[in-house]
Parts: structure tokens; C-alpha cells; sequence
């Protein structure tokens, strides 16, 4: 027992820094499980407040990027609008008398945004006061941005496609085949679809597009246009390489969307397990 | 000014600050970043205790991992290069510090170097590693380390020298 203590002692440095060294590795690993990161997030108050202070004296300098952003959606939205067919018909009535809405958009702002590590998260200020709760979709006018993964009362962390537990449902826009929307951890500029059937009709400089089958993001949401792509050595499917619609290195307002009938697709996917 | 708790306490806060604030955005050409709050850990007085060291480098580097969501990164890089202090102190100073007499405002600005190259690499490759964590991309830990490693020390040299007290 004695020669325990003496060693224990003698060795205090020495075991304090592997058990510290420990603790961090436990964090590192564990932040490298999709959904398990939960302890150590940015989506707090503390961290949250920095960010906003910084965020709140940063934000006038983008204002004349984010105010072309803006006029460049409303042009395209008042395009959407003049050219689209009312039908008249009882059933649209009666869809908007009920006033059914499908997805419901907020907007947030981006506190805290990162690229350059190979897995990147955004911090964004809403939370769940502001009804945001985890696994909804997060876009910008031009393409999406993450899926939310963290929330605290006024504050959300977004995983954004820049990171490589990311995927994402995806899919050609001029076919139906699907794919996985993946991040190497290059560069932001790109990402990677992979699983894509090899009977699709893969042209370079064609849209990808969100696939609609994850209940988290509309179908039809840009992501991207092919920039190359190859077969995988298996020889079953391609793996493209897509140049992102969003410059993901500034983003300044996003619209986070929730899908209303979320729950009743989940429940009726896992019914007949 | 001159309770050495007050100097420390303010340092921690500034260059935690700094880190999370500025230099985490910088990003130079797309991802290198300086870390200068290796500072904080390689200025930390000797004659303290190595298990203070130890335990306020693990808290220092969970807060920016906090601040980062970068899991422990930080944190195990911080408490590597802590506990490697000793060792770094005595390569690159020698005899001034087996006489527990290093004073780091009157050091030569050469053996600094030295000791701020050395902490920066320990410091950068184990950050480095375990935030790409695969063994087949070595070449992009390298890469990132050696890149992060030269502006680190240039700009930590620059703040030392510049918040230094005693005129050169």
C-alpha cells in the first residue's frame, strides 16, 4: 500500500496529464460520432453572448453583400409570383382556408461560422424559444447550409455540409436518382456526392438538387453543379464531385425550415420495424 | 499592476478572447490559423506548481474547444504542451534554468525563439492530429502544422515583444 501511494506521488505530474489527456481524447472521440457531441458545443449562453457581441459590430460590414442577396431573392420570388397560375379550383380554397402549411421558414443569423477544420459547425441565434429544434433543415436563398444538431434556449448549432459526418440526401435534378451528400474535407467550395446509381445520366455542369426522401429539407432545394465525376472502383456507382451553389465561407442570414409532418413520416417509416 | 494573479488572470481572458474572437477566423488561404494562446502556457511562471500548469492548460484549451466545437482538440494539445514545458525550457535555455532564474522579459530573444518554435510544434501536431484523426492523411496534418507552426510563432513573438515590459 505504501509503495502505491509513493508511486502515486512520485508519478503526479506524469498521471495527471494522462488522465487530462484522457478526458480530452474521450471529448475528441466522442465528437466524432454523429449525434453524440452534445457536451461541448458552442450553442450556449456564454459562447452564444461573445459570439453575439462580435457579431452585432462584424455585421455592418457585409450589409451592402447581404443587401444584393436580398434584392437578388426578392426579384426571383416577385418572378415566381407574377408568373404563377392561380387555380381556382374548391380544393386550393379549401387548402388555404385551412391554412395547412407544410414547412414552416424562420429566419436566423449566422454568429459563428467555421471552414477550414474537417468538421465545421455554425452557431446561429435561435434556439428553442423560437420553436428551432434539432433536425431541421437549414438553407440560404442560393442552397442549403446544415441540419440543426444542438439547441439551447436561444441558440442553435448547425452542422453544416462542410463536415464529414454530414449526409445528406440528394438527387440529379433532370433524373430521380439519388444519392449521399458527403464532405471530403478540402475545400469548401466543393463536396461530394456518392452512391449514385450507375445508370444515371451524369453530365458535368448539371444541378444537384435535395432529394426530399429525409423529411428534413423540401425536395428541390439547390445544392450544387456537377464539376467532374468518376466511376467508383467498385464500378456500381459514381462519385461526383459538385461545385456548391453557396459560398459557404459567407453566410450572413439563414431560413430555417421546419417540416411539419416530420413526425407522422418518421412514425409511419418505422412502423413496420 | 504588479499582483502576478491580476497579470495572469487578465492573460488568460485576452488571449482567449483573441483566440476565439480573431484568430479563429482568419483563416489564410482557406485554413491556416494562428494559435496564440500557446503564450499564456509558455510565459506561465516556472517556480508555480507543474499541476497548476497542467490543470489551468486543460481548462484554457476546453474553453476554446467549447468556443471552436472542436470536441477536445484543444484541450490535449494545451496539457501536451504543458507537460512537455520542462523539457523545452531546458533545451532551449540551458543552464538559466536549472537555476530556476529564467526572467522572460531580460532572456535572449534567440533562446525565446527557440522555446516559442519548439512549444508551437508540439502544441500544432497533436492539434493537428486529432482534429483530422486518420493516419492515411499525415500529409495534410504535416502540411497544416507547418503552415499554423510559422504564423503561431511570428505573431506570438510579436506580441511578446510588444507587451513586454522592460525595453530591449
Amino acid at each position: 500500500m505504501q509503495q502505491i501511494f509513493n508511486f502515486v506521488i512520485k508519478n503526479k505530474t506524469f498521471l495527471l496529464f494522462l488522465f487530462l489527456f484522457g478526458i480530452s481524447l474521450a471529448f475528441t472521440i466522442q465528437s466524432h460520432s454523429y449525434h453524440r457531441s452534445k457536451f461541448i458545443s458552442s450553442a450556449n449562453g456564454i459562447t452564444g453572448g461573445v459570439y453575439g457581441m462580435v457579431n452585432s459590430v462584424d455585421k455592418y460590414f457585409g450589409l451592402e453583400i447581404e443587401n444584393s442577396k436580398l434584392a437578388e431573392e426578392n426579384k426571383r420570388l416577385r418572378q415566381l409570383l407574377l408568373n404563377l397560375q392561380i387555380n381556382a379550383d374548391s380544393s386550393f380554397l379549401q387548402n388555404k382556408e385551412n391554412n395547412n402549411l407544410n414547412y414552416v421558414v424562420r429566419t436566423a443569423e449566422v454568429f459563428k461560422n467555421s471552414y477550414a477544420s474537417p468538421n465545421n459547425y455554425l452557431t446561429i441565434n435561435k434556439g428553442e424559444k423560437d420553436s428551432i429544434y434539432e433536425d431541421f433543415g437549414v438553407i440560404t436563398p442560393k442552397g442549403i447550409v446544415g441540419i440543426i444538431d444542438n439547441t439551447s434556449n436561444n441558440y442553435s448549432r448547425v452542422i453544416s455540409i462542410l463536415n464529414k459526418k454530414s449526409r445528406i440526401n440528394a438527387k440529379l435534378k433532370n433524373s430521380n436518382h439519388i444519392g449521399s451528400l458527403e464532405w471530403n474535407g478540402k475545400s469548401p467550395e466543393f463536396s461530394q456526392l456518392t452512391d449514385v446509381s450507375k445508370f444515371a445520366d451524369v453530365k458535368i455542369g448539371d444541378t444537384i438538387e435535395t432529394g426530399g426522401e429525409s423529411a428534413i429539407f423540401p425536395k428541390g432545394i439547390g445544392i450544387g453543379t456537377i464539376e467532374s465525376f468518376q466511376v467508383d472502383i467498385t464500378g456500381d456507382t459514381y462519385n461526383i464531385e459538385i461545385r456548391l451553389f453557396n459560398d459557404m465561407t459567407n453566410v450572413g442570414t439563414v431560413y430555417v425550415i421546419e417540416n411539419k409532418d416530420r413526425k407522422e413520416i418518421l412514425e409511419l417509416e418505422n412502423s413496420d420495424e | 499592476m504588479n499582483n502576478p494573479f491580476l497579470i495572469h488572470s487578465l492573460r488568460f481572458i485576452s488571449l482567449l478572447l483573441l483566440q476565439v474572437v480573431i484568430c479563429n477566423s482568419i483563416n489564410f488561404l482557406g485554413y491556416i490559423n494562428p494559435y496564440p494562446y500557446i503564450i499564456f502556457i509558455l510565459l506561465f511562471p516556472i517556480r508555480d506548481n507543474r499541476l497548476t500548469l497542467l490543470t489551468i492548460s486543460f481548462i484554457l484549451g476546453m474553453l476554446i474547444d467549447i468556443f471552436s466545437d472542436s470536441g477536445g482538440v484543444h484541450a490535449a494539445a494545451a496539457v501536451s504542451l504543458a507537460y512537455s514545458r520542462p523539457v523545452l525550457l531546458k533545451t532551449s535555455f540551458g543552464m538559466l534554468y536549472e537555476h530556476q532564474s529564467i526572467k522572460f522579459n531580460l532572456t535572449e530573444i534567440g533562446s525565446l525563439i527557440t522555446y516559442i518554435t519548439l512549444g508551437a510544434l508540439i502544441h500544432h501536431l497533436v492539434l493537428f492530429s486529432l482534429e483530422v484523426f486518420s493516419i492515411s492523411e499525415i500529409l495534410l496534418i504535416l502540411k497544416k502544422t507547418l503552415f499554423s507552426c510559422i504564423f503561431t510563432i511570428v505573431l506570438s513573438i510579436l506580441i511578446i515583444v510588444l507587451f513586454s515590459r522592460n525595453q530591449r
